[in-house]
């Protein structure tokens, strides 16, 4: 029998009465990799808290036993100094602080109590900076200068150097292209080897089954199983099945397209970046979008699909824009986001918390937020009446889980607060949507849902574009494909040709010809 | 649109009982503060032996704190974008010097002057939103530096002298009343309009409350319990009737309380129920996901500094007509008045949540511990130094009750 280095009993935790962990046990053998699988809500990350001690000895009740030890932690510092170390999903770098000092803070080198030694400071992080694979990196650089990818390694480097023995990982991969997460991946491999243990929570399945020994599945704050891995790797239905609590025998929904002619045209379209001028970020994109068809724009990160669909939806990004735009042939020349919306365009951002919602307003407020002038105004007189019935419908419609509209956003779970986002474009009745990464971080569940309001949109005839970094969703939702690299369309795969290889191999033979 | 096919998962019913609850939690809010109001009022009245409540002196409070409720309504759209207007102290000292020389130096009509004036204020805050929103300067940065450029230009264009006395025609505004018909009623002389306006106004407030029910029921929303709706109905009538009777038994409506009141009423409307007040709700709760859909922020934060400027323009006559000149001094430390009322009275520091009626709130608790604290002869220092800690009570305490809510 292996040794167990953590074993977590009958841990309960409530908020004002919702029970949020109710009777876990979690055992965790030394030197594994394991992951928590569960729905958004399920109480992974509260579990982790507890483990960590952002919820002191006494917030909960079960015991901790760590190293044949009960622990009571009373703060994160605590856990941390008997070697446990949790790198949560919204990164915790200071951006205007250089890479060594974020390395070390918190834990700064202070021979004389009080005054850092910089000179070790800065080879001691060059040390914990290969560790996980940054060689090269100029440690005086700020962080906010470098990309989310090497910010997640910085993070690791960060958890080595307080000598952590159980690294707890919350969504690793959550922001990380395919590349970026495959390196992640390898580097939590070495780490195992190097005898330290983790704790992974991932919603990717795949990522799970890659790296994880063993998965314990969470489903409504009660432990459900855990699986071993055996020889075979563990497969992504056994888990979905663990984690919703029936067969999800199709992740997708059925899909019968009923396409029309071409609605939505861009010709030659050109962009460059903001900030720098000189640099073009966009490189003469044509695209065409049928009515009733679902459109997907595959790439790695920072390709550009994010950058091209703002500087589509009225030039929300970007500088010096050129080139042709078309709605039902006619050319558009939209100025500001308004002129896009009120020519029957929708953007929904990528990042729901920052660019997508209010989160101190209702429900009904947000979602009524893109068509208040259009649609449920009169003379700049707020319809209050149509404003709720509208709102109320639509909570209906597209299933939020919430008892009122009065209810505040930001406390609805990721699901249904993309729902409300959905919601809101939905409101401003669009002919042309563009939805970037419309199921990021949020769960099978409600994944499902958002994927049948996508049909549904387009069964209605609308224009929709996909931007998905998740290539299992572009193939499982869409009509046709234009991978994307570099700013410039590499490549379109029509749905006969759909497969992961496809897409992969376009992008590779376009990077292969820029080199 | 509608016909976009609901999921097989069981759909939550809407719950009134649930939403009648919030209703009431919202409400209890609003009425915490109003009893904190009461209680001030209740505790200065005890200590000056109902001193405060003299007809003279709800008179006088109604007359002293109308530029503050004035500049509270324009801060509180600041406050809602998650800024404040440092410079509103100088701006109406300015006006208000302007308004002045204009008259007695130039002899410019007083209707002229005052038309003046007011565009004056909407240039000034034209050129703040000018830097705000166009060049992109925080807004603390430029109405600090304006609060130091507007002293300076009031003291420039009153050589440092107060400028004085102002004629009749024009301190009306700030120390006049509506018209008279004073009558005796058992040998004391108590003035008509006023208690008709007192009834009159109750009436109408009867009938919107009526009328407010009667839409929502319609429509299959939640409203109050009728008790609720009732009781807060009652409160409001006998407060309302309280000052008409004490306003009746002095001298009558003055002016600046009707001026007040439509403000109160313009502002509370804008916020509430106009599709400009949710912009700036929005840009206030997230700036970035109100530009994406499709609000233009910078045109709104360019319109708050100028209705700020519009307002400090207006608060800066009525200052200058009660005191019957100007004055270099002139609405020092307005701003902190109007932005600790806006705070006390629940606006969020963060930006996006506050409402008119809190600020107003607020400007009247602040009024009234100055007025009580005069009246029982504390002096200015302890003043301050009581409504700092009022303030500091005030937001701790809201913040700790948000906190323990979430």
């Amino acid at each position: 029998m292996a040794e167990f280095i953590l074993e977590m009993r009958h841990i309960k935790k409530d908020f004002s009465g919702v029970k949020a962990l109710d009777d876990v046990n979690l055992t965790i053998k030394k030197g594994e990799i394991h992951a928590l699988c569960g729905e958004n809500g399920a109480g992974k990350s509260t579990l982790m808290n507890v483990l960590s001690g952002v919820y002191p000895y006494g917030a909960y009740t079960g015991d901790i036993i760590y190293h044949d030890e009960l622990c009571k932690f009373n703060n994160i510092r605590s856990s941390e100094k008997k070697g446990i170390v949790i790198i949560h999903q919204e990164l915790a770098l200071i951006p205007y602080l250089s890479i060594a000092e974020n390395v070390f803070l918190g834990n700064e080198i202070t021979p004389i109590k009080g005054i850092i030694d910089w000179d070790e400071t800065e080879r001691r992080a060059r040390d914990v900076l290969s560790k996980v694979g940054l060689v090269n990196e100029d440690l005086s650089q700020m962080v906010n200068t470098l990309g989310v990818g090497k910010q997640q390694l910085i993070e690791i480097a960060k958890a080595l150097a307080k000598k952590v023995e159980l690294l707890i990982l919350d969504e690793p991969t959550a922001a990380l292209n395919d590349e970026e997460s495959s390196i992640l991946l390898n580097l939590m491999l070495t780490l195992k080897k190097q005898g330290i243990t983790c704790i992974m929570i991932s919603h990717k399945l795949n990522e799970v089954s890659r790296v994880a020994d063993s998965i314990t599945v969470i489903r409504d704050g009660r432990t459900i199983e855990t699986i071993e891995k055996t020889d075979t790797e563990i497969e992504e239905d056994r888990i979905i099945k663990g984690m919703v609590g029936r067969e999800l025998t199709n992740r997708y929904p059925e899909r019968n397209s009923s396409i029309g002619n071409v609605v939505f045209e861009v010709k030659n379209w050109n962009v460059y970046n903001p900030i720098d001028q000189t640099r073009k970020v966009i490189n003469n994109v044509s695209l065409k979008v049928r009515s009733g068809e679902v459109v997907g724009l595959a790439g790695l990160m920072g390709a550009g699909r994010t950058e091209l669909a703002m500087s589509l939806f009225g030039k929300a990004y970007g500088k010096n824009i050129s080139g042709e735009m078309l709605k039902n042939e006619e050319i558009l020349h939209l100025n500001s986001i308004k002129d896009a919306i009120n020519h029957k365009i929708a953007y929904v951002s990528e990042d729901r918390k920052k660019y997508g919602l209010v989160l101190q307003n209702d429900l009904k407020w947000n979602m009524t937020l893109a068509s208040l002038g259009a649609r449920f105004s009169k003379y700049g007189v707020i319809k209050e009446n149509e404003e709720i019935h509208a709102t109320e419908d639509y909570r209906k419609i597209i299933n939020i889980k919430t008892n009122s509209i009065e209810q505040i956003v930001g406390s609805l779970s990721g699901g249904n607060q993309q729902k409300v986002v959905l919601a809101k474009w939905m409101l401003s009745e669009p002919e042309i949507l563009l939805l970037d990464e419309p199921t990021r971080g949020i769960d099978v569940g409600a994944k499902y849902e958002i994927y049948t309001v996508i049909n549904s949109l387009a069964d209605t005839g609308k224009a929709v574009i996909v931007i998905s970094s998740e290539m299992p969703e572009l193939l499982g939702i869409c009509d046709r494909i234009y991978v994307i690299n570099d700013g410039e369309i590499a490549g379109e795969v029509q749905k006969e040709e759909f497969s992961q290889e496809r897409i992969m191999k376009t992008i590779m033979t376009h990077i292969g010809r820029e080199k | 649109m509608s016909n976009i096919p609901v999921n097989q998962k069981t759909v939550t019913i809407r719950n009134i009982p649930v939403e009648q609850k919030k209703l009431t939690m919202s409400n209890l809010k609003q009425y915490g503060m109003m009893l904190a109001l009461f209680l001030i009022y209740a505790i200065f009245a005890f200590l000056s032996d109902g001193k405060n409540a003299a007809p003279m002196n709800i008179n006088n409070l109604v007359m002293q704190n109308s530029y503050v409720v004035i500049l509270s309504l324009g801060m509180l759209l600041c406050c809602l974008t998650a800024n404040v207007d440092l410079s509103v102290g100088s701006v109406v000292a300015f006006c208000g010097a302007a308004a002045a020389i204009m008259v007695i130096d130039y002899h410019i009509a007083i209707p002229v002057t005052f038309a003046i004036v007011l565009a004056m204020g909407v240039l000034v805050g034209m050129w703040q939103g000018f830097f705000i929103a166009v060049l992109k300067v925080p807004p603390f940065i430029v109405t600090l530096a304006n609060m130091l450029v507007f002293r300076g230009l009031t003291m420039v264009i009153l050589n440092g002298q107060t400028k004085g006395p102002l004629p009749q025609g024009f301190t009306q505004v700030g120390a006049g009343y509506l018209p008279q018909v004073f009558i005796q009623v058992g040998g004391t002389k108590v003035e008509l309009l006023a208690l008709i306006a007192g009834i009159l106004v109750s009436i109408v407030l009867i009938l919107l409350e009526m009328r407010f029910r009667h839409n929502k029921i319609k429509h299959g929303f939640a409203v109050l319990p009728v008790w609720q709706s009732i009781s807060k109905l009652v409160v409001v009538i006998a407060v309302l009737n309280f000052i008409s009777v004490k306003l009746a038994l002095y001298m009558g409506l003055p002016l600046v309380l009707l001026l007040m009141l439509i403000l109160i009423l313009i502002y509370s409307f804008i916020t509430n129920n106009t599709v400009a007040g949710r912009q700036v709700y929005a840009v206030g709760g997230n700036v970035n996901a109100a530009r994406l859909s499709g609000i233009n922020t910078d045109k709104v934060m360019f319109w708050v500094y100028t209705n700020m400027g519009f307002l400090a323009g207006l608060a800066g006559i009525v200052l200058a007509a009660r005191n019957a000149s100007a004055t270099p001094k002139a609405g020092d430390s307005f701003e902190m008045d109007a932005i600790a009322a806006c705070y006390i009275g629940g606006a969020a520091v963060q930006g996006g949540s506050g409402t008119i009626s809190g600020a107003v709130i607020g400007a009247l608790i602040m009024g009234i511990l100055n007025n009580g604290m005069s009246l029982i002869g504390w002096s200015v220092d302890i003043q301050r130094v009581v409504k700092g800690l009022v303030l500091l009570a005030a937001v701790t305490f809201d913040l700790y009750n948000k906190r323990k809510s979430s």
